[in-house]
Order: C-alpha cells, then structure tokens, then sequence
C-alpha cells in the first residue's frame, strides 16, 4: 500500500465515474443571515460540482461558511441568491425523495430508544419509503453487531456515531451529508472511523460530502477537498487529492500525503 | 465477561449481599429516625410537658390504636380528593402545555393568567371556592387541582421544548410532519420534567385537600385536625398529621414507581 500510494499518479479515483453528472451542483449561490444592517453574508458566489460517488471534504477557518454550504445543500439554510441542484433536482426536492441523508456532529440519537430503534426512526416518519436498508445488517456494517439493544447512554461516544451513520445509510441515500461527524470524538477512534468510512463508502457507493476542519482528515479522506475562505465565505480551490484507493492509515506518513497536507495549510493560511 | 463470571463463582450467594448492602444504606436513616422519635419522648418526659400542649410518641402510638376507625374514615375521603384533583390538575396542566407549544398565541394570552392565578395563596382562593361550589367534594378536588396545576405546566412547557435544535434539523431532513416531531421526539423528552413535576403534585395535592377540608368540610383528615385541635385531643392531631404525611409520601412513592418503568433509559443511563 505504501508503495502504490507514493506513486505519482492517481491509480484509482474510488467511486466515481468520469463523465457521470454532477450529484450536487451549486451555482453562485449567497447565503445571508439577517436582514438590513444586521445581516451577515456567509456565503457569497460559491460554486462547485460534487461529481457522483465521489468523496469530497470541505475545510475552511471556522466561520467560512462550510456548515452553511452543507446545510444549504440539505435544505436547512436558505439560499438567497443562485441555484443549488441535488441529482438535479431542488434540495427540498431531494430532502422529501430521501436522496440525501445527513450526519450531525452530535449524533443526535434519541436516548429513550435502543441503538437499532434509533437506526428505525428514518423509516417510521416521512411517509413511506420503498427501498430501505435492513437496520440489523447496517449496524453490523458499521461494527456494531451484537449492541443492536443497546441505549445510546451505553454507547461511547464513537458507537453513537456509528449509529447515526448506520441511520443515515438506512434510507439508502445517494448521497451523505456530514457535518464534522468527527469533530468531538478522540483522535483515536477518529482515525479508526475514518478508514471504517472509506470503507463504507467503497461499499456502498454513495456520494459523501464530508466537513472538517482538521487537515489530516480532509487530505485522507477526500478524492477533492473544496478549500473555502472566510469573510465572505467563498471558494479558495477545488483540490484533487491523488492518493490511491483503498486507503489505509497509514498513507499519512508518505512524503506524498505530507505534501498535500502541507499545500492544504498554506491555502489555509491565505485565507 | 469472563472476568465477572469468574467472580460470581467465588461469591456464593450474592443475594444475601444485595440485601445486606441495602439495609446498610437504609441504616443511617432508620437510625436518625429512632433517635430522633427517642429525643422527642425524652423532651416530652424531661420537661414534663403537658399532653395537650405536645403529647409524646408513646401517646400518639396509643391515638392511633384508639382510633384507628376514625382515621380510617376519615382517610379516605382526603385521598380521593387528592387523587382526582392530582389527575384533573396535571391534565389540563399537560394539555395546556401542548397548546402552548403550539401556539404561541395562546401561550401568550394564557400563561401570564396562570402565573397570576399561581401567585393568589391557596388558603385565600379556598374559601372563594367554597363559597362557589358548596361544602361536597368538588371544592376540595378545585383546589388540590389547583395546587398541583402550576408546577405540572411550567414544568410540561420547558420539557415540550428542551429538544435539542439538532434533533429538530434531523427530523426536517427526515421530512418527518408536526405530529410525527410531537409524538416520536417532544412527548418523549418532555417525561422527566413531567414527573419532576408529578412528584412535587403527588405531595402538594394533600395539601390542597386538606386545606379544603379546614375551610368546610365534616369529614377528612383536614376536618379532623380542626376537631382535634379544638379539642386539645393532641395525641389525635399528632395520629392525624402523620396519616397525612403517610398519604402523601404513598402517593410520591408510586409516582417515582411509575417513573422508573417509564423512563428507563434515564435511569439505566446513570448506573
């Protein structure tokens, strides 16, 4: 692995397709907080194509607007100027056709109800959806075969995430929204969900938008990472990352993966 | 795993241990209880204090026995009032909470008359009441509704809304309805401030009926306490005033009963 990861050029480029239509296109979009002379611009004239089953990390200072442009995506935000497609329909298109799923920061897990039941809840409101994962088979995905009954309070901190994953894949979405998933977990069992999400992803297929702030973990895991500056928020650069699918761990410790993460920081520093 | 059964094996019996560890707990109460009850038959002998004027536990013990089918009698009366008033009152405490959460009109119109009513002392709204409903049970049932109403409200109110803002974004993304986000999420986080709030009306709803029964009443634990005070019959007081205590502290202890099979995942949460 090591050796084909210090190789130059990109071997595999995970899941996506070259000529494949962008899953989500955002075109120009401004997003304002308040109004008058209160109002806050969070996001002013960001554009880019996330390419589908592709992987691609945002990273930005805090206040860049990273959150904003994901939750706009998800029909969380509204925009207030350009046009955000999602499989090329509207978000609130895609939200209520369940094309998308989204994993907060806090796992957001409802503590009365066992981890298998929290995976269940995307099936019982909504409406009804035909095409659903099994919850028993995603919690195994995500490692968590044998704690089906398990109260979120039993769970440590990186198992509930793993549960709101295995909940956000159950609808089968095309595509993962995640808000610095791992934003609150030790670096240890940070970098365990890290690989185990490139795996999942490899498995499964979907298109991840994924924000950070740390990094290491944009550069390892993203085929792209979307730089963005603050005040307003906008884009910096789009940066392909050619390291080779799959990825291990330990990829970090090659001159190649440094060299990213040092360009990463540099870009970060100008912002 | 291996380890616990390990030391199971060596610990014969752990029942009796379970047991000896609970009265260990218990022990310092019952110990400050009898010392307590031994400090006050010794006041009473020491200073030769009249009967009339504070009768000792050895009198009262004896009231009890002599009239035992007076306090039954009269017992009953003041639980059903309670007990209707601490339903009633907590009912349309919940409903008007739900209104209230979902209408911040309503809220707004009613809540600041709630908090008026709540501050008129219940001994001044008791009379009025009596005056109104006539001497039978219903002004005793009003007014043990009245006193467990506000706590049950306010209480109602905050947990109907203590749900995380993330929670709520979820069930946006979830396109979950109204009542699916009322049902499957507020109701459900709402329960530990209710039976907060339950606990404090399972003891203040005595207090409301008896109150009830000083201003008219013939019958009930708060007639008695009048009849016995006039008297000077203290040793009947003092069996009256602990057969109330006994109702009330019956009543919380169901109350936490309840709440623990309801709320499992808050207590198993804290072991």
């Amino acid at each position: 692995m090591v050796v084909s990861a210090l190789r130059k050029s990109p071997v595999v480029i995970g899941n996506s397709a070259a000529t494949a239509a962008p899953a989500v296109s955002v075109r120009n979009i401004d997003v304002t907080f308040g109004a008058g002379d209160a109002a806050v611009t969070a996001l002013a004239g960001v554009s880019v194509d996330i390419p589908e089953g592709s992987l691609v990390t945002m990273l930005g200072p805090s206040g860049c607007g990273k959150s904003t442009l994901l939750r706009a995506i998800a029909d969380l935000v509204p925009t207030s100027a350009g046009e955000i497609t999602v499989l090329g329909r509207s978000p609130q298109q895609a939200r209520q056709d369940r094309n998308f799923s989204f994993v907060f920061q806090d796992s957001t897990l409802l503590p009365w109800r066992s981890a298998i039941d929290n995976v269940r809840l995307p099936l019982e409101v909504g409406g009804t959806h035909a095409a659903h994962g099994e919850p028993a088979n995603l919690l195994e995905l995500v490692g968590l075969k044998g704690r089906e009954n398990a109260l979120p309070s039993e769970l440590s901190g990186g198992m509930r995430q793993r549960v709101s994953i295995a909940r956000a894949l159950v609808t089968k979405p095309k595509i993962l929204l995640m808000d610095e998933p791992f934003g609150a977990l030790d670096e240890i069992t940070r970098d365990k969900l890290n690989e185990e999400l490139l795996r999942i992803w490899q498995e499964t297929g979907t298109t991840v938008v994924f924000v950070t702030h740390s990094i290491p973990e944009a550069a390892f895991l993203g085929e792209h990472v979307l730089v963005l500056a603050s005040h307003p928020g906008r884009v910096k650069e789009f940066m392909p990352i050619n390291l080779p699918h799959p990825r291990q761990l330990k990829v970090r410790d090659t001159i190649e993966f440094v060299r990213i993460t040092a360009h990463l920081r540099q870009l970060l520093e100008e912002c | 795993m291996a380890n616990v059964t390990h030391q199971s094996a060596i610990i014969p019996d752990r029942s009796l241990f379970n047991i000896l560890d609970k009265v260990a707990d218990k022990l310092p109460a019952v110990l400050a209880v009898i010392g307590l009850i031994g400090l006050w038959q010794l006041v009473v002998w020491g200073f030769s204090v009249p009967t009339y004027m504070a009768p000792g536990p050895a009198d009262v013990l004896n009231a009890f026995r002599e009239n035992s089918t007076v306090l039954w009698n009269n017992f009953w009366p003041t639980l059903f009032e309670a007990a209707l008033g601490f339903v009633f009152g907590n009912l349309v405490a919940i409903l008007l909470a739900i209104l209230f959460v979902h209408s911040r009109t309503a809220e707004r119109a009613f809540y600041p008359i709630a908090v008026f009513v709540n501050t008129i002392p219940i001994i001044a709204v008791a009379p009025i009441l009596v005056l109104i409903l006539g001497n039978g049970y219903a002004p005793k049932i009003v007014i043990a509704a009245l006193i467990c109403f506000f706590p049950t409200l306010v209480n109602m109110v905050r947990g109907l809304k203590a749900v995380q803002p993330a929670t709520l974004e979820l069930m946006r993304v979830l396109s979950a309805s109204g009542s699916e986000v009322f049902w499957k999420v507020r109701i459900q986080s709402s329960l530990p401030f209710l039976f907060a709030a339950l606990k404090i009306a399972s003891t203040t709803c005595v207090i409301g009926a008896i109150v009830a029964e000083w201003i008219g009443s013939n019958y009930g634990l708060g007639a008695l306490i009048i009849e016995a005070t006039y008297n000077f019959r203290s040793p009947l007081l003092y069996a009256t005033v602990f057969t109330a205590a006994l109702l009330a502290v019956s009543l919380f202890t169901i109350v936490s009963v309840v709440e623990k099979r309801v709320i499992h995942w808050k207590a198993q949460g804290v072991h």
